[in-house]
């Protein structure tokens, strides 16, 4: 089985900044992987180097073992990657519904989920689904986020900050959320600055810290790694 | 039967002449909002492409014998194809800048239209007859009504609530709505938003390119007949401001109105009547009346 997501020696720069240094890292089909680092370590900017958003890049990243690091944008989504960016970024000018419909299906074969079960994994989501998408709750527009991208047949989700600001009921729905996509065999990342949110769900955690990857381990590992964390993190 | 000292038939007329001018308003209007909308350029050359669709018209007629008809639907095809050409080969690579570079390149392609066709056919207009299915007028009782013009307001509105249906109703429209808002968000969810820009601008000077062969008949085509008009529509653009399809079409037909009753009551004033209310807009509602605050 190919490897879902490999990253090597990738670097990425913003106009003149050079942000990403030699990135390597790599995520199995299935596996949850998160992502954690100080504001400014370069996570998100890793996700958007993934999907082209960044300047130049240079480097590989293999997605389902094709190259992508040359392809433009509209491109990369097609392998089969879905992309929820850290603001979120509903549309003002679509309904919630129209928000909901608007990516398109990865490809012709991809089996996304139904807008049926999506409302019903979110029911929320039914409520609103005629109001402008910008003006549903925080927590129902982080939900509406994440279900656009179910329904597109991408099996390789990018989650960015997906907690980050939220009640903790909502958070805890969150958590149910990735735990039954994680069931259904979804390979996920996971950016998160949360750590309690995040510690329960990955399988393996990566750190990073100016833009380069100083820290991997696997959950069993996370006790013996606390105290490094702590240093890294502050947590 | 008079109504302010004016006999009523010459009111009904000027309103019909300021529904007509406002249906071209409308249409090159909403072809510039949607461009300036999705790639942030003020396209200066929507005048331009619109003498271009006249011309067009005049040259299927005059040198191939291709009746009105037809040219009403070829004339935007190949106002579009310019379009797209345009696009690909220089627009593109002013998105990233001011918008003041787009204005500058749409304008020196205006200048380089006219002046070609200043070169071969000269300044005084060429004259372009009524299709003869539309020929004459009928008779309202209450007024004359030619059916040229009438045709004119039809088809205009017609073009204008269909844009505004698929734009507004569609998933294609949800698209360029999205797009507009976010153009690399949507890209990430893979829609190929490079090629949507260039059709969406292809088919904002197509609908110029229509306005033109609408107008054939009506004006003298000649080369100035787009810069005569361009002013105008900017000015009508920025009263009814970028954020609504609707507003766009409400505010054209609304101003050609105005500026024809103007011209009824007060014809000193017809000319800048418009600028007047877009000085007056601008220092209540910058944003248009139907503009969205971006």
């Amino acid at each position: 089985m190919t490897t879902a997501l490999e990253i090597s020696h990738l670097s990425a720069w913003y106009g003149e900044s050079h942000i990403l240094h030699d990135v390597n890292l790599s995520v199995e089909q299935g596996e949850v992987v998160t992502l954690l680092g100080r504001n400014g370590a370069g996570r998100t900017t890793t996700l958007r180097a993934i999907m082209g958003l960044t300047g130049r890049r240079e480097g590989s990243i293999k997605i389902n073992g094709v190259e992508s690091g040359r392809m433009p944008t509209y491109r990369i989504a097609h392998l089969g990657v879905g992309y929820c960016p850290e603001e979120r970024a509903i549309f003002s000018s679509l309904s919630a519904e129209e928000n909901l419909l608007l990516p398109p299906p990865v490809s012709k074969t991809a089996q996304g989920m139904s807008v049926d079960e999506i409302y019903a994994m979110f029911p929320n989501l039914a409520e609103r689904r005629a109001s402008q998408g910008t003006r549903l709750s925080g927590g129902e527009q982080q939900m509406l986020a994440v279900a656009r991208i179910l329904r597109t047949g991408a099996r390789l989700l990018l989650l960015d900050e997906i907690s980050e600001g939220l009640a903790p009921v909502i958070v805890q729905a969150l958590s149910r959320m990735i735990t039954t996509l994680k069931a259904r065999g979804y390979t996920i990342v996971m950016v998160e600055q949360n750590f309690r949110f995040a510690a329960p769900l990955a399988d393996r955690f990566y750190v990073m810290e100016h833009g380069q990857i100083v820290e991997q381990f696997a959950a069993g590992s996370l006790e013996e790694k606390m105290p490094v964390l702590n240093e890294l993190l502050g947590v | 039967m008079e109504i302010f000292g004016i006999p009523t038939s010459a009111l009904l007329g000027q309103l019909l002449l300021g529904l007509v001018n406002g249906s071209f308003y409308a249409m090159l209007s909403l072809g510039l909002a949607v461009i300036f909308g999705l790639l942030n350029v003020i396209n200066f050359a929507h005048g331009a492409l619109y003498m271009m669709g006249a011309f067009l018209a005049w040259m299927g007629l005059n040198y191939f014998g291709v009746n009105y008809w037809v040219m009403l639907i070829v004339a935007p095809l190949l106002v579009g194809l310019f379009g797209i050409v345009i696009e690909k080969t220089m627009l593109r690579w002013l998105y990233r800048l001011d918008h003041l570079y787009g204005l500058l390149l749409t304008f020196g392609i205006t200048l380089m239209l006219e002046g070609v066709f200043r070169s071969f056919y000269g300044v005084s207009g060429l004259p372009y007859s009524v299709p003869s299915q539309l020929a004459g007028a009928t008779d309202l009782g209450f007024m004359l009504l030619p059916n040229y013009r009438a045709w004119v307001v039809v088809a205009s509105l017609t073009v204008c609530l269909m844009t505004w249906f698929v734009i507004e109703k569609t998933r294609l429209g949800a698209y360029l709505r999205a797009g507009t808002e976010n153009p690399k968000m949507v890209e990430a969810f893979g829609v190929n938003v490079p090629l949507m820009v260039t059709l969406t601008y292809g088919f904002g000077v197509a609908l110029a390119g229509f306005a033109g062969v609408l107008a054939a008949p009506i004006l003298q085509v000649s080369p100035l007949m787009g810069s005569n008009l361009i002013i105008t529509v900017f000015a009508v653009v920025v009263i009814g401001g970028m954020g609504s399809i609707l507003g766009s079409i409400v505010t054209g037909l609304g101003l050609g109105v105005i500026e024809g009753l103007t011209r009824v009551f007060y014809p000193e004033l017809s000319a800048t009547v418009v600028f007047i209310i877009m000085a007056i807009v601008l220092l209540i509602r910058p944003a248009g009346l139907f503009g969205r605050e971006k």
